[in-house]
């Protein structure tokens, strides 16, 4: 029965070309600005690292107080990330199963081969446990372990990139970098890894990222060296010595810290633990305030930050109403079309076919165009997300891509939405007397 | 021509008017919506920074294991280092003048702090925010920013400090714009004031009439015309060169810029964005705005054009339905023209029901932008153009079929369907 049906929608569909094509035109047109904007949307919102993210937390200290805050802010919010001496304190208590504090940095790298002019590489100074929290893939090697923590070793992890350029992508583990005139021993080599949103560091990477993380170094080792911090520092009162050391005693905040804790009473011992250190600090007379943590998942923390663009989801929101405008217009060109075949209906019926049987035939005839919508659709999605590189910002728009999921969602999208734009038309067409219809012939 | 006949014919074929009516609804209240962004964004593209922004470009460059600039040796070590950058940029044939600077209006990297009217304030409770740029002598003919009262910086004004090193500067200029907001009767040349909560006086020497901040997100909204200028070379293991090339000689200029300070130390860091003209500062920054622009254009043509060939399409079914009762009228007497009449007035009929709930909607969705989204409110005349446009977009989309009506003949009354 499905083929003799699909076989009167053809020619149903022949029969009037151009309301055929407008339908298939709207739809596809709906389907795809919809898909493209939810490529992107898809992108930015996704979650960086799903197996985990929700064992990684990011610890916020209220070390400003409410002063720090501003005569505007409305909410009670601490600071989104840490000055040296807090993250310290947090580093050497070691609370959580892993941890780690970090900053970015931009150390210049002076190649081997002296014709060369020194580059710019980007990265961070983290700590050991870094790698293994994070599930950091290695190509060679691995990271550094805790004694190369405390001893300040000269020691480095580079991206496989960054290992392409410099050892031309041989096992590069041993060998020597030098990294702002000093000499760094190469300890790991990363494999491809370049989560997006920056889920680790969102404050000073903004989320997104075009570059590669390049390289990483020992926390300690950075600091020693003077490896001054390239992303933003916040301050909410003039620090009193100047310098990257007074930077460090100072209370402006510039460094990003995750732990890591596996169950529910971890995360309520370390959010104990937390609330324990600022009351302390409240006793010391450092804090003027009463303890004002926070403790969030990484989900929890993306979402505070807002690291999805609001442009974003305001264009996938005007797309979705593109959308349900194709859709409206669908359902008055079907309703048109199948009300036109109203003595088509009657004959059908006067010979005994019950309603279902019309149901059928007619969400069939909506379910191809549907179909044939959603194929125009695919075409022009990816067109879209072709165009979306040169027009929206790199960093998000690099993120945005065709893969087989979307395909398909695109086709069925287009098929349930025509379908459903179909029902009404259909139950008024399944609704048409026969008698009248045959009378009035 | 009476309304009554018309209303009692749509009655009859309801569901198809209300379709019409909520399509029309739908994309005049997107439309608005979406029309209003694309002219924020264009009005935010196109402020003027106040930079005299043609034959000017950007160096930013890192040098390898440079001092730390902790301690008096090293950031005097630093300074001379950039003075020599500084003489051999500003000996190029092709560059008109060079000043050293940490940002510039639409560079994604700045210095905020807060201006306050007495010593000792808070740094967050200031009596103004402002963005600082730290420069030399050269920096007002370097940028083109046009002084409106009060003096230049001299070459004996310029001070130097290492980057972290928070001495606030003697002297500086400042904006018009942040001038006015702290004395607003406009006295502010010669005033003392103090820099993020500083308890050392500072001089407003000279006023300029115009420099935006480097950031252009929405957090920079309340401050974006607050700008303060101070006499100060900052010294750092980086630093940025503004240029000002002679007319015309812009690629010139931007190419010698680096065999140039290579040539005065090789131990740099130099890449393909080392060297920038202000016009690609100026695309990058704005890139987010002119795609939003662009995407909502996009969906506005798509709405439309669907709208209207929705309006075509369904009108062609009626016209073609009533066949025979448009025979009956023009056999009875009716001219073409009244045939015409008849279906663009039962159009205009729908379109403005339909106007009227869209621009319902058009409110609604601009609150809804409004509470999650960070947008302004929509202005009315948005709205009474989006009415305008789509009631015009109704008539000449249901001008052909409504034409085809008028022909046909009268004698169709005799025939059977």
């Amino acid at each position: 029965m499905f083929s003799y049906y699909l076989e009167l929608a053809l020619r149903s569909l022949k029969r009037s070309p151009g309301l055929t094509a407008l339908m298939v035109l709207a739809i596809g047109f709906g389907v795809a600005a919809s898909m493209t904007t939810w490529s992107v949307f898809r992108a930015v919102s996704g979650d960086p690292i799903p197996w985990k993210s929700s064992k990684l937390f990011v610890p916020q200290i209220d070390m400003w107080g409410p002063k720090g805050r501003g005569p505007d802010s409305a909410d009670n919010e601490p600071p989104n990330a840490m000055d040296y001496t807090d993250a310290m304190a947090l580093m050497h208590a070691h609370r959580a199963k892993l941890q780690s504090a970090m900053y970015q940095i931009s150390p210049s790298v002076v190649p081997a081969d002296a014709s060369k002019h020194p580059i710019n590489v980007s990265g961070h100074a983290v700590y050991s446990e870094f790698f293994p929290m994070l599930d950091v893939p290695f190509l060679y090697g691995s990271g550094w372990n805790a004694d190369d923590d405390t001893q300040r070793a000269a020691v480095a992890v580079i991206s496989g990139k960054l290992n392409d350029k410099l050892f031309g992508g041989a096992n590069s583990v041993g060998r020597t970098l030098s990294i702002e005139g000093k000499d760094y021993r190469v300890v790991g080599v990363l494999g491809h890894w370049n989560p997006q949103p920056r889920f680790y560091d969102v404050v000073n990477t903004g989320g997104f990222s075009i570059g590669v993380e390049d390289v990483f170094v020992p926390f300690e080792r950075a600091i020693a060296m003077g490896m001054p911090n390239d992303g933003n520092t916040n301050c909410s009162e003039i620090p009193s010595e100047s310098g990257f050391v007074g930077l460090q005693r100072s209370s402006c905040i510039w460094i990003a810290y995750m732990a890591q804790l596996d169950d529910a009473a971890a995360v309520s011992g370390y959010r104990s633990w937390l609330d324990g250190y600022a009351k302390d600090q409240q006793t010391a007379g450092r804090f003027g305030w009463a303890p004002n943590n926070r403790l969030r998942d990484v989900p929890a923390f993306l979402d505070q930050q807002k690291v999805v663009p609001s442009d974003t989801k305001v264009s996938l929101l005007v797309a979705l109403g593109l959308l349900i405008v194709c859709l409206v217009n669908t359902a008055g060109l079907l309703l048109a079309k199948f009300l036109r075949r109203s003595s088509e209906i009657g004959v059908r019926r006067a010979l005994g076919a019950p309603r279902l049987a019309i149901y059928a035939q007619f969400l069939t005839e909506a379910g191809m165009i549907g179909l044939a919508g959603g194929v125009l659709g695919l075409l022009l999605t990816g067109v879209g997300v072709a165009s979306v590189s040169w027009v929206l910002p790199k960093d998000i728009a690099s993120l945005a891509r065709l893969d087989f999921s979307l395909l398909t969602l695109t086709l069925l999208v287009a098929v349930v939405a025509t379908t459903l734009a179909g029902l009404y038309p259909t139950f008024r067409a399944s609704r048409v007397q026969p008698a009248w219809q045959l009378k009035s012939n | 021509m009476t309304l009554h006949p018309m209303i009692a014919a749509l009655r009859r074929h309801k569901a198809g008017v209300v379709l019409i009516a909520l399509q029309i609804a739908l994309t005049l209240a997107i439309v608005c919506n979406a029309v209003f962004i694309i002219g924020q964004r264009i009005q935010r593209v196109n402020r003027p920074t106040g930079l005299d922004e043609s034959n000017l470009f950007l160096v930013s460059q890192q040098w390898v294991g440079a001092p730390s600039g902790d301690d008096p040796a090293s950031v005097d070590k630093l300074d001379s280092m950039q003075q020599a950058d500084l003489a051999a940029l500003r000996s190029l044939p092709d560059v008109a003048s060079v000043a050293p600077i940490n940002s510039l209006p639409l560079l994604n990297s700045s210095w905020n702090g807060s201006v306050a009217l007495q010593p000792g304030k808070d740094l967050r409770a200031g009596n103004a925010r402002t963005t600082y740029y730290f420069s030399d002598e050269q920096v007002l003919s370097t940028l083109g920013l046009h002084l409106v009262a009060g003096r230049a910086f001299t070459a004996a004004d310029v001070q130097h400090q290492a980057m972290h090193d928070q001495r606030g500067p003697s002297i500086v200029i400042m904006t018009k714009a942040l001038a006015d907001k702290l004395f607003p009767k406009g006295d502010a040349l010669g005033k003392v004031i103090y820099l993020n909560g500083d308890a050392a006086p500072t001089t407003i020497v000279g006023l300029v009439e115009r420099m935006q901040v480097p950031g252009v997100g929405s957090w920079t909204n309340s401050f974006t015309w607050n700008a303060t200028l101070a006499p100060t070379r900052l010294n750092a293991n980086f630093s940025r060169y503004a240029i000002r090339a002679k007319p015309g000689r812009l690629a010139a200029a931007m190419h010698a810029a680096t065999p140039a300070l290579y040539a005065t130390n090789p131990m740099r860091v130099l890449d393909d964005d080392s060297v920038k003209s202000f016009a690609d500062i100026r695309a990058e920054a704005y890139r987010a705005d002119v795609g939003m622009a662009i995407l909502m254009g996009v969906v506005c043509l798509i709405l439309l054009a669907v709208t209207a060939a929705g309006i075509v399409g369904l009108t062609s079914f009626w016209v073609g339905q009533r066949h025979r009762q448009i025979g009956v009228r023009r056999a009875l007497g009716a001219r073409k023209v009244d045939i015409l009449h008849y279906f663009q007035m039962e159009n205009l009929v729908i379109a403005s029901v339909g106007a009227v709930i869209g621009l319902l909607l058009a409110v609604g969705l601009n609150l809804l932008l409004m509470k999650h989204f960070e947008m302004d409110r929509l202005p009315v005349i948005y709205v009474l153009t989006g009415i305008v446009v789509v009631l015009a977009l109704g008539q000449g989309a249901v001008f052909v079929p409504a034409r085809r009506a008028s022909n046909v003949p009268p004698v169709t009354a005799t025939r059977a369907v």
